[in-house]
């Protein structure tokens, strides 16, 4: 088990009508690790996440997560298998509270089916507090437990981001996928939120993959990067060997790379 | 837990309001148009309930609950006239055959979406009315003869139990579930939700309420024909959750009783029945868009009980 990969990629695919969205993509994660995934706009990197998280069907390779195959598995069941997910354009419950929003990723977690519910016997009623006390617990770590009764939509948009990631958390990932989880954000709150990624990483064990714009941050946050282009892998690397790339450097971050070094 | 909280007063509101229509009843101090009315606003009130649990939980457009209201009042009536079994056991098999109808028709249709969704329940409320209408059984377009069973305590009991077992249901993670289905499906499978598990649930269990007022229903007349499960009658159910608020269970109940009061008023006058009906609609659509309770229940204003989860739909 120890040297086997969390996640494995082996030639995956999709096609829409005659676009390569993503072709040959290859990946491997190991465990514990954080690692980034740039690429210029509509290279392919959310429809990569949602070929991992079973939105899309691959119409070539597999995709392995501890060794099993994931995909052709609906959303819902790559999640129970441990690979939960935040979305580029934020999708929340709106007209739920905090607390509800965090309450649902929780809820395949619980045990206390719909007869004991509907019936009110105590199996419902230590479900229910279980939920919400471990709800409140990862409100907590995001410090959004003083919005708990608040609508989700109320909330100012980087508590949103926020919210979104604390949600994905209580779903119980072993691998966290975070789509421009700080797009929006100002400066202070991409540093805060950046510290908190790899808290939680170290929190709780685990594996994140983080789609980035902000080059500066995926630089400093992530251990290992893979840069798309065009819905094919261009390279891979430590943040150094990224930031030298030749073909990196000519197919896309020219002169930001500048600015990096500088 | 706040919520057994809104247990004991409810059950208690309900005993007073048993007894003392029961006693009215008993007296002689309400006559037979009153009772009758009182025991369709029950049915009408179940029906909506039930029908607020696909729709304003659930957030699935399903407008065909007619039929499900149909092979209730059929089965029962079967089960009471021809297999002359007691009234008890005709409303759980009304309740338990349309809930198998519900699957049946919810796995394949609920993969549907808002319009789509619509059309096919329905189609198959349509398909259940011709389906009893060519069955010479149970007396084709002339209808069935049903003997007169429903009783106050009956239509009421059943009502307190759908009230338990929606409200129940609702304020649960799986009523839960069904709700992130409605805010937000991709989110809600993404977090790990079977979101057509509880559609289909959600569905069951709103066809199984549909049944039991179906046996209500036509063991509170003397006959039942198809007619009466048109799509009229499946209109009339979804007004109910429409007008009251999608998302509030208390609004269907409010809606259900001010229109089955109104139209039972009216039905001396067929002429302006459906015109003043009508402006009721438009009345309240002017001056409440998102239905008489909104997003509230009743309890938000008596701050008694906890918000019921089903609050905050926002009608779409
Ligand atoms: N469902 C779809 N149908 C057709 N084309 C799609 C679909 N999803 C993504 N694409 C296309 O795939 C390409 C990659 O998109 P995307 O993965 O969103 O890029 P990004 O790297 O910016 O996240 C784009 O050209 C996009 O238009
Ligand atoms: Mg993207």
């Amino acid at each position: 088990m120890e040297n086997k990969p969390l996640l494995e990629v082996k030639n995956t695919g999709i096609q829409f009508g005659g676009l390569k969205a993503v072709q040959n993509l290859n990946m491997v994660l190991n465990q514990g690790e954080l690692v980034g995934l740039i690429g210029p706009n509509g290279a392919g990197k959310t429809t990569s996440f949602n070929l991992l998280t079973g939105v899309y069907v691959p119409t070539e390779g597999d995709i392995l997560f501890n060794g099993e195959r994931v995909n052709g598995l609906p959303p819902f069941k790559v999640t129970r298998k441990g690979i939960s997910r935040t979305f580029q354009n934020i999708r929340l419950f709106n007209d739920l509270s905090v607390l509800e929003n965090v309450k649902v990723a929780y809820h395949s977690l619980a045990k206390h089916n719909i007869l004991s519910s509907v019936f009110r016997l105590p199996a419902h009623f230590k479900g229910e507090q279980e939920m919400e006390e471990k709800s409140i617990e990862f409100l907590k770590i995001f410090s959004l437990d003083k919005y708990k009764d608040e609508l989700a939509k109320n909330l100012p948009y980087g508590q949103q981001r926020r919210l979104e990631i604390a949600r994905a958390l209580a779903a119980g990932p072993k691998l966290l996928l975070l789509d421009e989880p700080a797009a929006g954000m100002n400066p202070q709150e991409t540093k805060d939120l950046m510290d908190l990624i790899a808290f939680i990483r170290d929190k709780f064990d685990l594996t994140i993959l983080l789609i980035e714009h902000d080059m500066n941050l995926v630089m400093g946050v992530c251990e290992r990067i893979y840069v798309l282009d065009h819905g094919q892998l261009l390279a891979e690397g430590s943040p150094e060997e990224i930031r030298n790339h030749p073909k990196v450097i000519e197919a896309y971050l020219g002169e930001e790379v500048h600015d990096v070094n500088a | 837990m706040k919520k057994s909280k809104q247990f004991w007063p409810f059950i208690i509101v309900a005993v007073l309001v048993y007894t003392v229509v029961q006693i009215l009843i008993s007296n002689g101090m309400l006559n037979q148009f009153y009772s009758n009315t009182l025991i369709l606003i029950a049915i009408n009130i179940i029906l909506a309930v039930s029908l607020h649990l696909v729709i304003g939980i659930t957030g699935q457009f399903s407008i065909g609950h007619a039929g499900f209201l149909a092979v209730g009042a059929y089965l029962s009536a079967i089960v009471t006239m021809k297999l002359h079994l007691p009234f008890v056991v005709a409303i759980i098999v009304g309740g338990i055959v349309a809930a198998l109808a519900g699957l049946i028709v919810g796995i394949p249709s609920l993969r549907l979406k808002g319009d789509y969704l619509a059309i096919a329940t329905l189609g198959f409320a349509e398909i259940i009315r011709i389906v009893f209408l060519n069955i010479d059984a149970v007396g084709g377009a002339a209808g069935m003869q049903v003997s007169h069973l429903t009783t106050w305590t009956y239509a009421f009991v059943c009502l307190v139990i759908t009230i338990i077992v929606i409200v129940n249901f609702t304020n649960s993670r799986h009523g839960l579930a069904a709700i992130s289905v409605r805010e937000n499906e991709i989110a809600s499978d993404a977090m790990g939700i079977n979101t057509t598990y509880y559609k289909v649930i959600a569905f069951a269990i709103g066809s199984f309420f549909a049944g039991v007022a179906g046996a209500l229903f036509s063991h509170n007349f003397y006959i039942i024909q198809p007619s009466q499960f048109g799509f009229l009658k499946s209109f009339d159910i979804l007004i109910f959750v429409v007008l009251g608020g999608l998302g509030s269970l208390s609004g269907a109940v409010l809606s259900a009783i001010l229109l089955t009061v109104v139209s039972t008023y009216l039905q001396g006058y067929p002429e302006t029945r459906m015109i003043i009906y009508s402006l009721v609609l438009i009345l309240v659509m002017l001056y409440r868009p998102k239905g008489l309770m909104g997003t509230m229940e009743i309890t938000d204003y008596f701050k008694l009980w906890r918000t019921p989860k089903g609050g905050g739909q926002h009608g779409k």
